[in-house]
């Protein structure tokens, strides 16, 4: 009974060759990458993240569509003045808008923190695959800048490198935020694409590539970095989040944007002395803050779980 | 199977050795000892023929594949493939002599890239080394090898993650065959599949030896499946051969304590045998290949061993009572496959 | 020992003249994202103190959620028990309150795995870990349970037991953690031993180690064995009786001479005539087409027809009815038994 024809029949239990595909059989393929999207599409929370973030978005690029109100246009005949039909929120102690303040406020936001994340993750990402995948004494040395970077309390340096990066009064210090937060918020990044790095490299498909003779520029970019950057993405999006609400408290304790820059750290600052008399000022930026944050981690979370194999 | 293969050597390893350092802290390291993985091997594969290795964790088999194929530098020795000792080359001569030694890995789930579609991964040996297939024939080449491990050339555009571990080892072996090879390493290529798959991968695996005259080291802990594809086996034991023959010699007339042991504690499917074989029943666990016994490395669990043994180590050769290379000072067949009357 | 032994046993309707272990029309599945997996399609089993039943099936055929469910550790959700009976000397087990199902976990039915470093507590000593079931479940002495705890790993040969009951789990090689797995489920003297692929993960030489000393036991003790298992050389060298599965069905249940002198199903025939066997030379290995069914989508009829060659148009259509009798011990799931039965076999 056993021959050759028997083989090639193998597995096929058709004359068509229709595979027994493990996930039911639909027929055109499927990478990962629409396992993690099947998965996505049935996630309220994604879908709701997905929509703040958006949402926001929008706010920072387009603030005209939200509002037709200045937000510098202030008087301060309206100062603290309650919600209205033309000024939702209310006015602040100078009497500008707060709805209009808090949209254009998103603008500075978003930007510093998508700019800080996008260094801190170029750091990361280099620093995590040169420890990872060369190993060895290359490891030790980063492993211990990791740990110094690490060890320098954030808040701390981030106040001392800010004020010095911006020392011109004439400067908003929005490049100063986005540097001191990038150069401060790698390490995470770092640690994360290390491990998934070092896990990735052991794999049994990256032996088989190097079998065949591929050099460390095929191994890194085509095998090791599409396995292990899901967890990386992952950490950054998350960062977006802490790193635009640092920028807030950088901007509260008076080292962050100056002037008359708009942004919601800038207005919880200004906010906060009076908040015995009317809270709206401080409350609505708080809240735009909070979910804007909330939305990139619930982001994040939901993409996690989604390219984790483990559940596959 | 055993089809009539050449006496043409293909491949060669010489005295072939590889230890892994024990090295204590990290950024001043200091060698504390060595783990003795594989300790002067000396094998030959002919043209057409399969090698079996056998052997149980850490005897260093999967070692020896790792260096044959490249993954590892050895510590000392030679690999000879066509004349050409592999530890001496480098740069596009090494790259060029590797595409004529492939593997075929263990389990097909964790061998193959996540990532990349079928046609990427087969492709892939075409993209390392250009001058095999000119860059417009690569597609078909790649439809040719996926009928040819009988898989739907129609599912090149698929992920791994499609296909069955069954199919997916055809994908590992359709990637190992693309080069060319003359010689494929297979380190357990069925025992992370089903019973009923194994026996797939098996007939496919002698069906591409037949048509593709292909000589295969075969390495497995599954004695009775080495049996059915090896022509000639090799028995390791703490990185050293320690008995080697043809299959026949080493089923039926097995003369290494050792391999007597080993293949008395393989059960056959065969309840009417109960009981009535043989069987040999080895006390204490494997020493550390870190420090391997003196002389021979088997004496501290053999019940055969004398005085000699701690001496002298014995050589891998013919003895009065073994027609074929046994390492014992006492080798002397019996048979422990079969019922005893 | 015996008093306070005497007083966990009571089981409400626990019966000594009934059957040891008897398993009726299991049923469970598995509520998943992408559909309902039936993992148990009516699973009948007995076994009877002192025998070895091996349960023989490839991955996914429902031999270790059988035993699961038998033990009670089943993951729930996404697993359900849905239908059937699981009685232990007359008492349902699946009719049990959590806290007694505890005990006959403890007391009566116990389970060793495939990876028992795993199921080894990794931050505590063996003997403390043997120890802790008397002082829980027996209440005795530090001392007293420290004593035990010796005797057992004497009982499963460990050497040397009375210093090595203060290694860790890490410091065992494969083969001795499994014989202090098989010591800690031996700890409360169960009537029932489920070993699921006790010997998969260790080598060979190891392997027949481990087979004997649960063959010795089992004698000794006269303890039931549930043997789960995919390797057919193994069962034939240990077990009694035989039930093989597929799909989440025993296709075929017999003794063990007569299963594999004359199967009765064609999975059973076609799986023996798969293996490459030690013994032989030259052998022609048959091959099973095609693929064990996914579980959310089992074939209609028999759902072994896609790969069988005694396949008819009735075995698309009807599953077959009940278990034929063979004989007065054997039974298979097959509408065209007596044609298999009556082939020779393959191989030899």
């Amino acid at each position: 009974m056993s021959n050759i024809e028997s083989v090639t029949q193998a597995e096929v239990p058709t004359a068509a060759g229709v595979p027994v595909s493990p996930d039911g059989g639909s027929e055109k393929p499927r990478s990962l990458t629409g396992d993690a999207w099947e998965d996505l599409r049935r996630n309220w929370i994604f879908w709701a993240a997905a929509v703040l973030v958006l949402l926001v978005v929008v706010m920072a690029f387009f603030p005209g569509l939200f509002t037709s109100a200045d937000p510098k246009a202030c008087a301060l005949s309206r100062q603290h003045q309650g919600p209205s039909g033309s000024a939702f929120f209310g006015y602040n102690f100078q009497g500008c808008d707060v709805y209009a303040r808090t949209i254009y406020g998103a603008r500075n936001s978003v930007l510093i923190g998508l700019f800080a994340t996008i260094i801190a993750g170029v750091i990361g990402l280099l620093v995590g695959m040169a420890a990872g995948y060369f190993g060895g004494w290359v490891d030790s040395l980063l492993a211990r800048g990791v740990d110094i970077v690490l060890g320098i309390p954030t808040l701390l340096a981030a106040i001392v490198l800010a004020r010095r990066l911006s020392a011109d009064p004439q400067d908003s210090g929005f490049w100063a935020v986005v540097f001191t937060l990038g150069v401060l918020t790698w390490t995470t990044g770092a640690r994360i694409m290390r491990s998934s790095v070092i896990s990735a490299k052991s794999q049994d498909y990256v032996a088989a590539a190097r079998m065949l003779g591929a050099g460390s520029g095929r191994l890194m970019f085509r095998h090791i970095l599409p396995n292990a950057a899901a967890p990386f993405v992952v950490v950054l999006t998350i960062l977006l989040g802490v790193n635009i609400s640092t920028e807030a408290t950088l901007t509260f304790l008076g080292v962050g944007l100056k002037g008359d820059e708009i942004s919601w750290g800038v207005d919880i600052s200004t906010a906060a002395p009076y908040v015995r008399e009317t809270a709206t000022p401080l409350v609505w930026p708080s809240v735009f803050l909070a979910m804007t944050v909330l939305a990139f981690i619930m982001l994040g979370d939901a993409i996690r779980d989604a390219f984790d194999p483990r559940l596959r | 199977m055993s089809q009539p293969s050449s006496n043409e050597v293909v491949l060669e390893t010489r005295d072939l050795v590889k230890h892994f350092p024990i090295t204590r802290g990290i950024v001043f390291q200091k060698k504390i000892g060595a783990v003795r993985a594989v300790d002067g091997v000396d094998l030959q594969l002919r043209r057409g023929e399969t090698l079996g290795v056998v052997g149980e964790s850490g005897c260093g088999k999967s070692t020896l594949a790792k260096l044959l194929v490249g993954l590892e530098k050895p510590s000392s020795g030679a690999i000879n493939v066509r004349g050409q000792d592999m530890t001496r080359l480098s740069g596009g001569e090494l790259r060029k002599a590797r595409r004529n030694i492939q593997m075929v890995l263990q389990d097909p789930y964790t061998s193959l890239n996540p990532r990349m579609t079928v046609g990427d991964i087969i492709g892939e040996p075409f993209d390392i080394h250009p001058e095999v297939v000119p860059a417009g024939e690569r597609k078909q080449r790649v439809r040719e090898l996926l009928d040819l491990v009988g898989l739907n050339p129609e599912h090149i555009n698929r992920y791994p993650h499609q296909f069955s571990g069954g199919q997916r080892q055809r994908i590992g072996i359709a990637r190992a065959l693309a080069l060319r090879p003359e010689i494929i390493v297979c380190d357990e290529p069925v025992s992370a599949l089903d019973v009923s798959i194994q026996a797939q991968v098996i007939n496919l695996l002698e069906r591409l030896q037949d048509e593709l005259g292909l000589s295969y080291i075969f390495i497995a802990h599954d004695l009775s499946v080495v049996r059915h594809i090896a022509d000639r086996v090799a028995v390791m034991y703490l990185g050293k051969v320690v008995e080697i023959g043809v299959e026949d010699e080493i089923y039926e007339r097995p003369t290494h304590p050792y391999t007597q042991a080993l293949l008395s504690a393989v059960p056959v499917p065969d309840p009417t045998l109960r009981g009535q074989r043989d069987q040999i029943v080895l006390e204490g666990d494997v020493p550390s290949p870190a420090n391997p016994p003196s002389g021979c490395r088997f004496r501290t669990r053999c019940w055969k061993a004398q005085d000699v043994c701690a001496t002298e180590e014995p050589a891998l050769a013919p003895r009065d009572r073994s027609a074929h290379p046994s390492a014992c000072h006492f080798a002397e067949v019996r048979d422990v496959v079969h019922a005893v009357e | 020992m015996t008093d306070i032994k005497a007083e966990i046993d009571v089981l409400p309707g626990l019966d000594s003249s009934a059957r040891l272990l008897e398993v009726d029309g299991l049923h469970v599945e598995f509520r998943t994202q992408v559909g309902i997996a039936k993992a148990i399609n009516g699973v009948d089993l007995h076994l009877d103190p002192g025998e070895t039943l091996a349960i023989l099936g490839e991955s996914g055929c429902g031999k270790s959620v059988t035993a699961q469910a038998i033990m009670g550790i089943l993951d729930s959700p996404p697993g359900f028990v849905t239908g059937g009976a699981i009685r232990y000397r007359g008492v349902d087990l699946l009719k049990l309150a959590e806290e007694q199902r505890r005990r006959v976990r403890a007391n009566h039915i116990a389970m060793i795995f495939q990876d028992a470093l795993s199921a080894l507590n990794p931050v505590f000593p063996v003997g403390w870990q043997i120890g802790e079931l008397f002082r829980v479940h027996r209440g005795t002495s530090r001392q007293e349970a420290k004593k035990r705890a010796v005797e057992l790993l004497d009982l499963v040969k460990i050497p040397a037991a009375k210093q090595r009951i203060n290694d860790y789990p890490h410091q065992f090689s494969g083969g001795m953690r499994q014989r202090v797995m098989i010591a800690m489920a031996l700890a409360l003297d169960p009537k029932v031993l489920i070993a699921d692929e006790p010997t998969t993960a260790l080598d060979v030489t190891v392997q027949a180690q481990i087979m004997n000393l649960l063959a010795e036991l089992r004698r000794e003790r006269n303890m039931g064995l549930i043997l789960i298992t995919h390797d057919m050389g193994v069962v034939a060298d240990v077990a009694d009786r035989i039930s093989v599965m597929y799909a989440g069905k025993v296709v075929e249940e017999a003794p063990v001479l007569d299963i594999y002198a004359r199967p009765a199903h064609p999975y059973t025939k076609a799986l023996l005539e798969s293996i490459p066997r030690l013994d032989l030379k030259g052998q022609q290995l048959n091959v099973i087409k095609g693929l064990p069914p996914n579980l959310t989508r089992i074939p209609a009829g028999c759902p072994f027809h896609p790969r069988c060659a005694y396949a008819r148009d009735v075995c698309r259509a009807d599953p077959p009815p009940q278990q034929y009798d063979v004989d007065p011990v054997r039974t298979a799931r097959c509408h065209f038994w007596t044609e298999v039965v009556g082939d020779e076999p393959a191989v030899k």
